[in-house]
């Protein structure tokens, strides 16, 4: 009885070693940019480098969130400029040679920061503790987020290379990341089950509406319209919908539109409308006949 | 005993079943009835102000001083952009009713147009003013049939929960008050040409340009094939499927899907008859861990179109969405930047290979244009920009203005703040066509909480 104890002993201490050993691990390789040339639009963990380095020398004042914006980049022309570097807004090797010589990098502070959801800055020649403040979301929240937001960023961060950190998302012009969960809604109710360019074709007629003088002028209420979609009429499209759902949506709101600008779709097999047939027809996919 | 246990039992559940019963009951019907509420508000609504546009049009035809007009013709734009909305929310999305929706923006454009301009110096011509009393007999119309139909609702206490069983059900024959109304109300509208509003008055939807400038002979599906194939560089004996456009569509195309054998990979690609064009590209696939930079992915895209014969283009802007580059492409001529020829591309960032590419915009608008020369020089321009921006860039660029015309501008990308702009100030007369605010990227909402 008492050597079962002992030996579990053991293995839990041999257990919390092990899984100490990939923090320390990470800790020592992360000092430095990594080889990539940093180009507007990036995103991840060489970006919040690169952000927290140019706002220590006071180049930029913007958030420190992990995307490449243009606030990061005029920050890094005005650094090029200052310092005599080809003045490209790409930060290669050179360029990130000069900023790690220039100015010190608290990795720590920084991702905690971001961890916790706080309010911080990383200027140089102030202490770094007067420069964080508790986000607005309430104290308690914050507390709870440093006892258990580390964990939960490990296991986020396998999925995603090292983009754990980053606390903010590319999103298209003229598009929140509000519209984009209600098009993915409205696409994965109407659309699951089709092929992946069913899916961007149904996300494109959405905004093909959008852009019509005969259906309203936003994405919500182009989906809302009553009778317009059958996923809207019978509740499907408050099922939370899937990665490819997502992607679909993106891609349409990107530019691709496998449609043919098309304004209707149907399905032939349950389509109770016969006026739905009278509409011109482009192609179909899937299951989906698209029409103008 | 056992028997007035259980009849006491059965009447408890009997009673308990009528008691939720009637509520579930009276719920549905509240549900009911304030769904209807919305559809008789919405109805209401519209009808409000359409009465309201016409009367706001009259009064505008009868103002002497013509520079008055402005504040008139923004409320006019206004009620449309109202009433438009308020169409929107009435379940007609199965009836034909899309003539009276593009006449609202019709009226809508117009008046944005005209008062937005300063009238002082560039008063309404003749046509406009002839355009504006067309308008006001066409809203009159449309008033007089939408009111009928208001009366017969009223009056007969029709339900709009009833137009939709009747529409759900395919069942239009069915003498419905509503539907009749509201078709006789399109086919009203439907009278009216567009050439009515005169030909000061530009069409503002999206121009159809059909592929017009695109050269080369009728390909055959063979030809599609074997393009859509180089595209997607999967297997040889993956899966083939080539179909023709339907008559809906204005120009021909073919659409080919590739499947690879026993894989979950799908290659599709619409290409055009005429001269063989890739119009989009999508490759159906997971994407992995990321392996290359951004950067990388760009000069990955600026190859492919290198070698696609795809010449003198510009990398405009590039975004990273989890493990994929997305970029745009502009065209560029004689160093100014041509806005409407624009190519997407969609890159990897586990393998750096292609899984997207757009050119509808391209081949539809590039052309070798005529570029005018600049009567403005760029100090001039510069002088019109808000004294408060810092300008960071500038140079010459082509794009499509509120009108739907080609205009050669001088762009500025300047900063107010954290905010960038891109301003584009016409070369001709130094007018604002546009002002950009540059989204910068949003916060995660969920990992903060």
């Amino acid at each position: 009885m008492k050597k079962t104890f002992m030996v579990s002993k053991v293995f839990i201490i041999l257990a919390l070693i092990a899984a100490i050993t990939p923090i320390s691990e990470m800790d020592q390789s992360a000092n430095a940019f990594s080889q990539q040339v940093i180009q507007h639009g990036a995103v991840g963990d060489d970006v919040i480098e690169l952000q927290s380095r140019l706002q220590y020398l006071g180049f930029y004042n913007g958030k420190i969130d992990g995307v490449f914006g243009w606030g990061t980049y005029w920050a890094l022309r005005n650094f090029q400029y200052e310092f005599g570097l080809d003045i490209d807004g790409l930060a290669g090797q050179k360029t990130k040679d000069k900023l790690v010589q220039a100015s010190d990098y608290n990795e720590g502070f920084v991702k905690e920061q971001i961890n916790k959801g706080n309010k911080f800055s990383h200027y140089g020649g102030t202490d770094l503790n007067k420069q964080k403040q508790p986000s607005s979301s309430g104290g308690g929240a914050a507390g709870q987020g440093g006892g258990t937001g580390t964990a939960d960023q490990n296991g986020g961060s396998q999925g995603s290379a090292g983009q754990g950190t980053v606390s903010a998302t590319n999103v298209p012009n003229g598009f929140s990341d509000n519209d984009i969960q209600i098009m993915a809604n409205a696409v994965y109710g109407e659309a699951r089950g089709e092929p992946y360019i069913g899916q961007v074709a149904v996300a494109a007629v959405i905004i093909n509406r959008v852009g019509s003088a005969s259906f309203p002028d936003t994405v919500s209420g182009v989906i809302f319209e009553p009778r317009a979609f059958t996923a809207v009429a019978d509740g499907q499209i408050w099922l939370t919908p899937n990665e490819t759902a997502r992607q679909a949506v993106l891609d349409a709101i990107n530019g691709w539109d496998p449609s043919g600008s098309a304004l209707y779709y149907f399905n032939p097999d349950t389509a109770t409308s016969p006026w739905i047939w009278t509409r011109p027809q482009i192609k179909k996919i899937g299951q989906h006949i698209f029409c103008k | 005993m056992l028997r007035g246990v259980l009849i006491g039992a059965l009447s408890v559940g009997l009673v308990g079943a009528a008691v939720w019963g009637y509520q579930e009951h009276r719920e549905k019907n509240a549900i009911l009835i304030n769904a209807e509420n919305n559809y008789q508000r919405a109805f209401h609504e519209l009808t409000y102000q359409v009465d309201l546009l016409h009367d706001k049009i009259g009064s505008t035809l009868a103002m002497n001083s013509r520079s008055s007009l402005s504040p008139a013709l923004a409320d006019v734009w206004r009620i449309t952009s109202e009433a438009h909305s308020d169409v929107g929310q009435l379940p007609l999305a199965l009836l034909p009713f899309n003539k009276t929706e593009e006449f609202l923006s019709q009226i809508g454009d117009f008046s944005y147009r005209t008062a937005v301009r300063d009238l002082d110096k560039d008063p309404l011509t003749d046509e406009e003013y002839q355009s504006l009393q067309n308008l006001y007999k066409q809203a009159a119309d449309i008033q007089d049939e939408l009111r009928q139909v208001q009366h017969m609702v009223l009056k007969n206490d029709l339900r709009w929960m009833d137009v939709e069983t009747a529409l759900a059900s395919g069942n239009e024959a069915a003498d419905n008050t509503i539907i009749d109304g509201f078709q006789t109300v399109e086919k009203t509208v439907e009278g009216y040409d567009e050439t009515d509003l005169g030909p000061a008055f530009v069409n503002m939807q999206k121009k159809d340009e059909n592929f017009k400038y695109l050269e080369g002979e009728e390909i055959t599906k063979e030809e599609a094939v074997k393009e859509a194939r180089k595209y997607a560089g999967l297997p040889k004996d993956s899966k083939v499927r080539v179909t023709e456009s339907g008559e809906g569509s204005k120009y021909g195309f073919y659409s080919v899907t590739i499947e690879a054998p026993n894989s979950q990979i799908e290659a599709n690609m619409d290409i055009t008859k005429k001269g063989g064009y890739p119009i989009w590209f999508i490759m159906a696939r997971d994407v992995k861990e990321q392996n290359i930079s951004l950067n990388d992915a760009s000069n990955i895209a600026i190859e492919f179109l290198k070698e696609n014969g795809f010449e003198d283009l510009d990398l405009f802007e590039s975004a990273q969405y989890d493990q994929t580059g997305v970029f745009t492409f502009v065209s560029k001529q004689d160093d100014v930047r041509i806005y409407p020829d624009s190519i997407k591309m969609k890159v990897a960032l586990d393998d750096g290979k292609i899984l997207g590419f757009a050119a509808e915009d391209y081949l539809k608008s590039h052309h070798q244009r005529e570029i005018p020369e600049a009567q403005l020089s760029l100090e001039e321009a510069r002088a019109k920009l808000n004294p408060q921006v810092e300008i960071m860039e500038d140079r010459m660029a082509v794009i499509l203005n509120d009108l739907n015309q080609e205009v050669l501008c001088y762009e500025f990308m300047a900063t107010l703040g954290n905010d960038t702009y891109r301003i584009f100030i016409n070369s001709e007369d130094g007018r604002e066509e546009k002002v950009e605010k540059l989204q910068n990227a949003e916060r995660i909402y969920e990992d903060v909480v």
